[in-house]
């Protein structure tokens, strides 16, 4: 019954680059909080913050703050592919090309700083 | 929902936040080498200005945007109106201000100036 | 075509369908379809067209879940085998069956400020338009529209946000601030900065994807952002 009412064919690349930005913004709006509330934990309970960093070393919170650094990196390229398209009075294409090369080259210099450390 | 104002916070915020983005990233990516430690974070930024500006304007930052965007959500999924929306945007911002300066203070001057 | 009877299911209310085998043709749009049902089927069918050659903008549906302008869509073109889903418009209020109000569809277009604003007479002089310039380039991208709703229909903005003005009205807006012969400019940036102004739109881009015409919605709307911005900065508001 649904199936008249709704667009069930979403899946073009700007819908989907909508949703990833909308839902990585969402996910690191809820991690903040406790973001902050571990890290007050150097006033407050400096033991028990080195209980939560000690944390980072297990191999599921390993992947879940990977998945973080994930979210952040995707929020920012899509946030600023996003005012590029906006504010800049480019052609489509051109902006695309931007948008890769520079996602590109941060790729590959997180790839070289990871290496070179 | 967003009005002109809303949207030139959201994408101003978005504008100084992507260059502390980049710097917080570098510095994850440093600090995680050899593992996570209180004392090995505090000594970095324990007593610094520059650490304090640098955390502090992020988080600032941090909080308009994160404000806006959940309003943005808060609307459109949760239908949120009026003053209920314009009280959970503010509750959020002032949330994560409250928070986040808490934080800021807690790795950087908490144990005093110049330690 | 290989089948000799469509399965055509018809949306007749928010939770009624009703399945009709209707027979198909070497050449049948999905218009030919329904008119098909309500000629031979169920006279009590209502739907809406005039032009029947994608001029009017009148006959768009929801088809499988995609809004289509169905003068000109042709039914082996969207086909599930041989069953299609027929349903109104998304995004407006139903009359009956197929037939939806489009009244806040055009009230949106006025509220965007999509209507003429001339400061010349009868005894003026005609403005030259010069055909090439920048201006007129983003006017001519968006003239073609022909107010059929389609884009509004695929917009996940307006489904969640009822008071935004939605892409058909805000590329009017933008094209009429592009055009050297409309002197509405002051007007139309305050009317598409409001609480359901041009900034609400997420850039998700279904208009621009589904727009039988092929304009660019979306960009129209990134012109609108850019030009209140700058305005922004200007006046300080």
């Amino acid at each position: 019954m649904k199936a008249a009412k709704g667009i069930t064919s979403r899946a073009h690349p700007l819908w989907l680059a909508y949703i990833l930005h909308r839902l990585s913004g969402l996910a690191l709006a809820l991690f903040l909080p406790l973001h902050f509330w571990v890290l007050a934990m150097a006033m407050t309970d400096p033991v028990r913050l080195d209980g939560f960093l000690h944390l980072t070393e297990a191999a599921a919170v390993k992947i879940a703050e990977f998945g973080l650094v994930f979210l952040l990196a995707i929020h920012m390229f899509g946030g600023l592919r996003l005012i590029a398209m906006e504010w800049l009075p480019w052609s489509a294409p051109q902006k695309t090309l931007a948008a890769g090369a520079t996602a590109g080259s941060f790729c590959i210099a997180i790839l070289f700083f990871m290496k070179a450390i | 929902m967003l009005s002109l104002r809303l949207y030139m916070f959201q994408r101003l915020s978005a504008l100084l936040t992507a260059p502390f983005v980049v710097g917080h990233l570098a510095v994850m990516i440093y600090a995680i080498q050899g593992g996570l430690s209180a004392a090995e974070i505090l000594e970095r930024t324990q007593g610094s200005v520059l650490w304090f500006l640098f955390y502090g304007i992020f988080v600032v930052a941090v909080s308009i945007h994160g404000a806006i965007g959940l309003r943005a959500i808060a609307l459109e999924w949760g239908g949120l109106k009026g003053a209920a929306l314009e009280g959970f945007m503010w509750l959020v911002g002032l949330g994560l201000l409250a928070l986040g300066a808490r934080a800021v203070w807690a790795v950087t001057f908490s144990q005093g100036v110049g330690v | 075509m290989t089948a000799e009877v469509l399965k055509v299911t018809i949306q007749r209310d928010a939770d009624r369908v009703e399945t009709f085998d209707v027979p198909a043709y070497e050449n049948q749009t999905v218009l030919d379809v329904v008119s098909w049902v309500q000629q031979n089927a169920d006279p009590t069918l209502s739907y809406r067209f005039a032009c029947r050659v994608g001029m009017c903008g009148s006959c768009a549906m929801m088809v499988n879940g995609v809004p289509r302008w169905t003068c000109r869509t042709h039914i082996s073109k969207v086909v599930d085998g041989n069953a299609v889903m027929i349903g109104p418009l998304r995004n407006l209020p139903v009359i009956k069956d197929l037939a939806v109000d489009m009244d806040p569809f055009f009230d949106k277009w006025v509220a965007a400020e999509g209507v003429h604003h001339g400061a010349l007479t009868r005894d003026d002089e005609i403005a030259p338009v010069h055909e090439t310039s920048a201006t007129r380039v983003e006017a001519n991208a968006g003239i073609e529209c022909i107010n059929c709703s389609v884009c509004y229909a695929a917009c996940d903005t307006v489904a969640s946000n009822p008071d935004y003005l939605g892409p058909a009205a805000l590329q009017r807006a933008w094209t009429l601030l592009n055009d050297a012969k409309d002197e509405g400019r002051v007007a139309i940036l305050d009317a598409v900065s409001g609480s359901g102004g041009c900034h609400n739109c997420h850039s998700m881009g279904s208009c621009t994807m589904y727009c039988p015409n092929e304009l660019n919605p979306m960009s129209a709307i990134a012109g609108l952002k850019r030009e209140t911005a700058k305005n922004f900065f200007k006046r300080g508001r």
